[in-house]
């Protein structure tokens, strides 16, 4: 009997981890950098229980981006306030905010909801108090109503992030957008697993799962389709799958190092590893021809290519100066230039979205963390404090960074700001999370 | 191909044969005993026990034998962002090469694994740069180019899960499999 409780006791631990465990992020640093915004949650005016929380996912949103962080529900003056209308200025004189988001949800037919939220500008309210009268309707930042349907919840949610983070920092919002990533969870037939899920790790979708290694996924442009490296034919080779219609495409199968494969930023091609002519040199292969042009020519190890933005030339890690370091080939003339000089090595580089500077993994003192390089000025930052840190990806908003570390003996994703300042983990479900892939805009 | 399945056969046939000499052995020794408790005497019906000596092996046997034993050895190790193949390794790699000499017929896959420093993709190019070294090493003694294949995995597939230093050491290998 006893043993029979130890047995429920442990089940119900197993089977309630991973849901759990799916969703935890744990912020290690940069709440304090953090601007305080009041989030009221969403009135309900339907009857029985309302079906989800909108308001929820906003706050959520706005705690992970690292930019605002929520006050208290309990300490906000106004707890039922769902629109500007009813709005009384002088009750938030002494609110630390910026701004409130408020709406309200009401039902609008079978499965649909009508959504409505506004953002009111509290540092205007608070300067147009000491004014005189203030007129409410020249406080509003945003006003919106949409009918949704109960599975769109979340969705909307994050499309309400986006525009609330938009309003506030002039930067587009990137909470609707997808990770990939791969799971490993050992001592099971097919160990090897690739995944998809919302940025926030909701949603969680198996892409594919294998007996051999799966390594490297990274998104087409458009948001549609995952290249990745696969092991399953005992050897690496490269394929791009649909997400959608999950139709595999294989795109390079040569002897050797089939690897890193990165879509040109038109998506119809994939700057890839190839070692088919003896050493790892970087090629750029047509995905709808499968024609292929060598770029690199070294008897070092090349790898791990990267398109700039303007498509024109590419950044890859090379071991030609005798430590890996990233370089950067013009695709024109197939001229080499050397990037980085400081640190042991540095290498895995990405170019952020707006071209400005590159995110990579950088070796000091035989610890690897993620740094950020300002391209003009060449000035190097290491960003991350964690352990063997791999793999970053930049949010297409360029404001974050994903990244694979190792925490507790156990590989997980993690994420920092381009300025270092906001630090999370997060960590995704059972096994051995790695390989993050931030996806575009979608 | 054929040679090679038949050579995995084997691999698994020999050592099955002989857990089945040991367990017939210890089948008799049972009866034995029991028969033993049966009359109450503390020895058996004669009394007798023989003893044996291996064969007399000449030195080739004895060396042919010593090799057999080292092939059980498939894996080297490398040190840290390394692929040179150290002197310590010499002796195992000998006996798989004078092993796929003779076997011309015998094909071996060499895969070459990194330790969980680094990127992803750097250690595969490392993990191949080592596999390709021992097929370097293998080829000056001999072995034809088409008896080796070569695959790198690596930090994908960690014999050690430890993050130690010592469990860093065990995952930067080659491994050579028949």
């Amino acid at each position: 009997m006893k043993n029979l409780a130890k047995w429920l006791t442990l089940a119900l631990v197993v089977l309630t981890t991973p849901a759990r465990a799916a969703l935890d992020i744990v912020i290690t640093e940069g709440v304090d950098a953090a601007r305080p915004i009041a989030i009221v949650p969403f009135i309900w005016q339907g009857q029985g229980p309302a079906p989800a929380s909108i308001s929820d996912v906003v706050t959520s949103d706005l705690a992970r981006s690292g930019a605002f962080k929520s006050l208290d529900v309990r300490a906000l003056p106004q707890t039922t306030l769902s629109s500007i209308s009813g709005f009384a200025a002088q009750n938030w004189a002494n609110v630390d905010a910026e701004a409130i988001v408020v709406g309200s949800v009401k039902p609008y037919g079978a499965d649909q909801y009508l959504v409505s939220f506004e953002l009111i500008d509290l540092f205007k309210a608070r300067s147009a108090m000491n004014n005189g009268p203030v007129n409410n309707n020249e406080l509003l930042l945003e006003s919106r109503e949409t009918v949704i349907s109960a599975s769109q919840f979340r969705q909307y949610g994050h499309r309400i992030s986006d525009i609330v983070y938009e309003k506030l920092t002039g930067v587009r919002g990137a909470f609707l957008t997808r990770i990939a990533y791969v799971v490993v969870k050992q001592g099971q037939k097919a160990p090897y697993h690739l995944m998809i899920a919302d940025y926030d790790g909701y949603n969680e979708q198996m892409l594919l799962r294998s007996p051999e290694p799966l390594m490297s996924p990274t998104w087409s442009p458009d948001g549609r389709r995952l290249a990745y490296v696969s092991f399953e034919n005992r050897k690496a080779e490269i394929f791009v799958q649909d997400i959608y219609s999950q139709t595999r495409t294989m795109v390079s199968s040569f002897n050797g190092i089939n690897g890193a494969p990165s879509f040109s930023p038109d998506g119809k091609k994939l700057a890839i590893t190839l070692s088919k002519d003896g050493q790892p040199e970087i090629y750029v292969v047509d995905i709808a021809t499968k024609s292929s042009q060598r770029i690199t020519d070294h008897y070092a190890i090349d790898t791990e290519p990267s398109w700039f933005p303007d498509g024109k030339s590419l950044l890859f890690t090379s071991e030609r100066g005798g430590r890996p370091q990233l370089y950067r080939v013009n695709l024109d003339t197939n001229k080499v230039s050397r990037m980085t000089f400081e640190g042991e090595w540095n290498l895995g580089g990405s170019i952020t979205p707006d071209g400005r500077s590159m995110i990579f993994v950088n070796r000091t003192n035989g610890k690897f963390h993620i740094a950020r390089m300002d391209l003009a000025t060449r000035f190097m930052q290491v960003l991350s404090s964690t352990q063997l840190d791999e793999s970053p990806s930049v949010a297409p908003n360029g404001t974050m960074v994903i990244y694979g570390t190792t925490h507790q003996g156990k590989q997980v994703l993690a994420a920092v700001s381009v300025d270092g300042r906001f630090k999370a983990r997060l960590p995704v479900g059972q096994g051995e999370v790695k390989s993050p892939a931030w996806s575009p805009f979608l | 191909m054929d040679l090679n399945k038949l050579f995995k056969a084997m691999l698994v046939a020999v050592p099955l044969m002989a857990l089945g000499a040991c367990s017939s052995t210890s089948d008799s020794e049972t009866d034995a005993n029991g028969s033993m408790s049966g009359t109450g005497s503390e020895y058996g019906a004669g009394g007798i026990e023989t003893g044996g000596a291996g064969a007399v092996l000449s030195p080739a046997e004895q060396q042919r034998l010593k090799e057999q034993e080292l092939r059980r050895q498939n894996i080297i190790y490398f040190d840290f962002d390394r692929s040179e193949v150290q002197s310590e390794n010499a002796d195992i790699l000998q006996a798989h090469g004078n092993y796929l000499v003779e076997n011309p017929s015998v094909r071996v896959l060499i895969e070459g694994h990194a330790d969980e420093r680094g990127t992803p993709e750097y250690n595969i190019a490392l993990g191949e740069r080592r596999a390709k070294a021992i097929a370097k090493y293998l080829q000056g003694m001999g072995v034809q180019p088409n008896q080796m294949s070569i695959v790198s995995y690596g930090e994908e597939k960690p014999l050690d899960f430890s993050r130690t230093d010592t469990g860093f050491g065990l995952n930067r290998r080659g491994v050579l499999v028949y």
